[in-house]
């Protein structure tokens, strides 16, 4: 078959096509029914403005409250807790003793601790040697990491493993001492 | 014509012996009715946000999918809600194997691709989709990542060499080549573990010779240090990548510079 294009005859046909019905188009406009959908007309130029007004209103999406508990981030922020409550006890302490020296000095505290109970004794040296031995084993895995060593991931759960095991075994030395 | 003829001839002996065996087989074995297979409704539970109503919350919707009419990944159950259940739903996907990273998204608390995760087939259980955490949400799954992608162009991914041989290609050493194998918070200034993957798979290229000015950049308290080497990143990572040591690597490199 002959084809148009090779004649050179394809927009002229195209056009011919098109032409009565454009002019008509008007009429049969009117004759259809209204969409329903109302479209406004926007310049290019204010995509920017849309975007930007869009951006302001995105939320964030949820992180802490939907995560999976895994030993990774678990170790991360118990190394993180136990960190600063062990730094509010040092430095709340030494305030202390700065400010009233004779009421914190230690003579006094043993006093106080010595005519405790001793269900409460343990159960202090436990929530005191708890964190300390964890905070000061986890330290220490991660000195290891700073060095390059138990950068896999099967290092770290082997070490976090290990330094679970060890701070429990090192809370019961501390409370037994 | 004349090769379609010869063609024909050709494969007459194949089609005459194949109907051959289909009359010799058709036993009752092959005209068992097949089973149905039971109803298996598994609920997904998925973060749905329409920036058309911004004042609106966020929520969690509720869709039920048969998993014995659905395909194994979790992706599969996405696209079939899209398609049967509800058009509206928005994520982004393209090319459902684990290589373009689109379908990065939370699934049960886990933050991985939809294509590359398998649904669990305890329908006990619902299972919980919200986009990646701590991210400008755009519409439902999807997050804005404009700052992923500053952050990614400012490592300048890609080699810089001021001396480039004069006639052949950059040559490195197979030791050398092997060192190239391989959510978060404060995203507008932590780069993040992907992106510092990728800046040290540039610092550890025997051809770049850039890796001071590279190192001079994350030199600071943001870019590099907001990483505690929690190791999220190495466990979650779909395609078995370590970012975590390549990080830890940058840090010691930094400290002894």
């Amino acid at each position: 078959m002959l084809s148009t294009r090779a004649l050179g005859l394809g927009p002229a046909l195209r056009q011919a096509a098109l032409k009565p019905r454009l002019s008509q188009a008007p009429a049969l406009r009117s004759l259809v029914a209204k969409r329903t959908i109302q479209t406004q007309s926007l310049p290019p130029s204010s995509s920017q403005e849309i975007l930007n007004a869009q951006r302001l209103k995105r939320p964030s999406s949820p992180h802490f409250t939907i995560y999976q508990f895994q030993l990774t981030w678990l170790g991360s922020i118990a190394n993180r807790m136990t960190g600063a409550a062990l730094s509010v006890l040092l430095y709340g302490y030494a305030i202390a003793y700065l400010v009233a020296p004779t009421t914190f000095d230690s003579a006094h505290v043993i006093e106080l601790v010595a005519g405790l109970p001793d269900a409460v004794k343990i159960a202090g040296k436990t929530i005191l040697a708890a964190p300390f031995a964890f905070h000061s084993l986890n330290g220490l895995r991660h000195l290891s990491w700073d060095m390059g060593k138990f950068l896999s991931l099967k290092g770290a759960y082997q070490s976090g493993y290990a330094v679970l095991g060890a701070t429990a075994i090192g809370t019961v030395a501390l409370v037994l001492l | 014509m004349q090769s379609f003829v010869v063609r024909s001839t050709v494969l007459r002996p194949n089609l005459l012996r194949s109907s051959f065996r289909t009359f010799a087989s058709s036993s009752a074995r092959n005209q068992a009715v097949p089973t149905e297979k039971p109803v298996l409704n598994k609920e997904f539970k998925i973060y749905r946000w329409n920036p058309d109503e911004p004042a609106a919350k966020p929520t969690l919707q509720t869709y039920t999918v048969d998993l014995n009419q659905c395909g194994p990944m979790v992706l599969d159950a996405l696209i079939k809600i899209k398609n049967e259940m509800d058009p509206t739903l928005t994520f982004r996907r393209s090319c459902r194997e684990g290589i373009c990273g689109s379908c990065a998204m939370n699934i049960n608390g886990q933050n991985t691709l939809a294509c590359l995760c398998r649904i669990e087939r305890d329908t006990s259980k619902d299972s919980k989709i919200y986009p990646l955490p701590h991210m400008y949400i755009v519409k439902d799954l999807v997050p804005d990542l404009t700052l992923f992608y500053k952050q990614y162009k400012s490592i300048e991914p890609y080699l810089k060499n001021d001396n480039p041989p004069v006639d052949s290609e950059h040559l490195q050493s197979p030791e050398d080549r092997r060192k190239l194998d391989g959510y978060w918070w404060n995203q507008d200034e932590y780069l993040g573990p992907a992106t510092l993957m990728a800046a040290y798979r540039w610092m550890a290229d025997s051809r770049d010779t850039y890796s001071a000015q590279r190192k001079e950049k994350l030199q600071n308290e943001m870019s590099l240090y907001r990483c505690h080497t929690i190791f999220n990143c190495a466990r979650t990572c779909p395609k078995g990548l370590n970012p975590a040591a390549a990080i830890a690597k940058i840090k010691l490199e930094l400290a002894a510079d």
